[in-house]
């Protein structure tokens, strides 16, 4: 993997963005070639303002894509299984998916693949454990009894599929949770263990966030930043030519 | 982008590059509009995975929801007092210059005049949408007769009657017809004035309390009857004084039923009403302050002798006067001046002044929910100005009806 280690919370984002950019304009999508973006679904497709609205005006609405490529599971199918099956099914007819993007929970999920879940478990419905249900309360109030209780979430076999996965950690709550994710075995109760065994992850995090790591493996981390950061710098466009993309360096592999 | 839309064909435009005055912010946000109304552009994405057809850059623009004037008397040489035979195309006259105003709706104001002229006139003004042609007509603003001789300001005298023996029939028949009236503007210690205010109310017309002597029982009765507004504030009517505020004490007053708000209108050309008044009142009640012009036939037009129904009047510089006196009468001020004027002198925010011209207005007519604010579905009727608030273009339903010549003219 790649520990990324930036100061605070911003920095941890700007260098995540940039990063995600470059390597979208680096696999030069296209017509009929797309850059498949991975992301969890947030909260449950039943609450109709909070995730659609959250989407659209952190993302969507600042980008020039096409509604027709953009696929929500929707938590009020009729029959949810089936749902998920065919969200599978796109995955697959749109090439898979090429970076996924997700945080992670102070219980050490990926998306809503609560401690116990299967690491190899596709996209399904959930029944979200009670940290999720505090954490998300304050999407409602603050009102326990009003948080949905299940969610349509992809699986950790869906988001090990994808060719790279770039996992966003920040904030001292969060700890515990990247010290069982990186330093710990690959355990069921702790799913983002499981990315221990892709061959392409990112690790974006806070100081804070790595407060319960060895002293050695931040320095370790802290240490290759030269080097991560020239995934950032240079910043590419999409409005560059052909013969300076060609040149410009691929990403590197661990 | 290849677009399906499931709801209508029509055309979306998408505004792109400017600051939109929503949720009582300029927010950086882009206005999308379709079929002469504001587009939720979220819903559009999801549920009908459309996109817009035509973007325009506004270049940083201020986008505002189009200016409301509830009280006008007329401008560039039209008088709407005055019962003459161009009086249709003298009132399309007026309307389509205030676009360049910024005013996008209006109510035209009759002051006092004689019963032969409200009956000619009145059926001559009909409720309609703007365009092109010009700004929306809301309805008409009766500014009198029913006022008071001690505060008759620039009215004239000969005309003034009272309700005494009749009530609600001698007004009716005073007017002749109700039916585009949307104001009224009465002296509210006239006797009988309860069951007009209560009558005028139940036909959703709405009560003002202007050029009168009450004090502040009284007017506080006559809200409690239904009167929501007061006719510009300070001006013809008893000054405020720390025992009897008069009807100036309706902006703290705690007699005002519940869920109800008091507005007022605010002439702020620098004339008047002295700067500090105009602070006073705005910072005493800030969400009841209505920007009007009072704009008579001389605005717009050269210094000089013009009508303002049964008066003669002089204009000097912004000065209005009854031709031989100092007795002020209208304006020749224009919106955009006066919410120019407004933030100035009162140092708040852009966002208070565009709305004291906008929001306020429509709230005061019920009428928020499809004007006076740029809220998902309601009229497409919006400004883009500059930082120093100057009207660059105006759009109704959409369209672009007025634009500011890029020659500086």
């Amino acid at each position: 993997m790649k520990l990324i280690i930036l100061e605070n919370y911003s920095q941890a984002s700007e260098w995540a963005a940039k990063y995600i950019r470059n390597r979208i304009v680096q696999f030069g999508p296209g017509p009929g070639r797309f850059f498949t973006l991975g992301l969890p679904t947030g909260l449950p497709r039943d609450h109709p303002e909070s995730y659609h609205s959250f989407m659209w005006n952190n993302l969507f609405k600042h980008i020039d894509i096409s509604p027709e490529n953009v696929h929500i599971l929707d938590g009020n199918a009729p029959d949810l299984q089936a749902e998920c099956d065919a969200f599978e099914e796109k995955i697959k007819a749109a090439g898979g998916i090429e970076l996924f993007v997700g945080g992670i929970g102070p219980d050490g999920h990926i998306a809503f693949n609560e401690p116990g879940s299967s690491l190899v478990s596709r996209t399904r419905v959930k029944t979200l454990a009670m940290d999720t249900i505090l954490a998300n309360a304050r999407f409602f109030d603050g009102d326990l009894s009003k948080v949905p209780t299940m969610a349509l979430t992809v699986g950790v076999g869906t988001v090990m599929d994808a060719r790279e996965v770039m996992i966003l950690i920040t904030g001292a709550h969060k700890a515990f949770a990247l010290y069982k994710a990186i330093e710990d075995g690959v355990n069921h109760m702790w799913t983002v263990s499981a990315f221990q065994q892709h061959p392409n992850t990112v690790f974006v995090c806070d100081e804070d966030a790595t407060l319960e790591l060895k002293v050695k493996t931040v320095k370790y981390f802290k240490g290759l930043m030269l080097v991560h950061n020239k995934l950032v710098e240079p910043l590419y466009s999409m409005k560059e030519t052909g013969a300076e993309m060609s040149q410009s360096k691929k990403p590197y592999s661990d | 982008m290849p677009s399906n839309k499931s709801v209508s064909d029509a055309p979306i435009v998408q505004f792109t590059n400017c600051r939109i005055l929503r949720d009582h912010q300029l927010q950086r946000e882009d206005l999308w509009v379709r079929e002469g109304k504001i587009l939720n552009p979220e819903k559009l994405f999801f549920d009908e995975k459309g996109s817009a057809d035509v973007q325009l850059d506004c270049k940083n623009s201020i986008i505002a929801p189009g200016f409301i004037d509830v009280q006008i008397n007329g401008g560039f040489g039209v008088d709407f007092s005055l019962a003459t035979d161009d009086f249709k195309s003298g009132i399309d006259l007026v309307s389509q210059k205030i676009l360049s105003h910024g005013v996008t709706s209006f109510c035209p104001t009759l002051v006092t005049s004689p019963p032969s002229v409200y009956h000619q006139v009145l059926p001559q003004i009909g409720v309609r949408n703007g365009g092109a042609h010009g700004a929306g007509i809301l309805g008409a603003h009766l500014e009198g007769p029913f006022i008071s001789k001690e505060k008759k300001g620039a009215h004239p005298e000969h005309c003034l009657r009272t309700f005494e023996a009749g009530a609600f029939q001698d007004l009716l028949a005073t007017y002749g017809s109700l039916d585009c009236v949307q104001i009224v503007t009465l002296a509210p210690e006239m006797r009988r004035s309860s069951e007009v205010i209560r009558e005028l109310t139940k036909r959703g017309i709405c009560v003002s309390l202007g050029h009168s002597v009450a004090n502040l029982s009284q007017a506080e009765e006559a809200v409690q009857h239904g009167a929501t507004f007061i006719t510009h504030l300070f001006n013809a009517m008893l000054p405020f004084h720390h025992r009897d505020p008069g009807i100036v004490g309706l902006l703290t007053s705690d007699k005002i039923p519940a869920g109800r708000r008091v507005f007022y209108g605010m002439i702020s050309d620098g004339i008047h009403t002295n700067p500090a008044a105009l602070r006073i009142a705005h910072r005493a009640h800030p969400k009841g302050l209505v920007l009007v012009t009072d704009a008579i036939a001389g605005m717009g037009l050269a210094p000089g002798r013009h009508t303002l129904g049964q008066q003669v009047v002089e204009i000097d510089g912004l000065n209005t006067y009854i031709a031989g006196t100092k007795t002020l009468s209208g304006s020749v001020a224009t919106m955009d001046t006066c919410v120019r004027h407004f933030q100035e002198a009162t140092g708040c925010s852009v966002e208070t002044a565009l709305e004291a011209a906008s929001l306020h207005p429509a709230q005061l007519l019920g009428i928020e929910h499809k004007k006076g604010t740029l809220d998902y579905d309601s009229d497409a009727d919006f400004l883009m100005l500059n930082d120093n608030l100057y009207v660059q273009a105006t759009y109704i339903a959409g369209e672009e009806v007025w634009r500011q010549d890029v020659s500086g003219m």
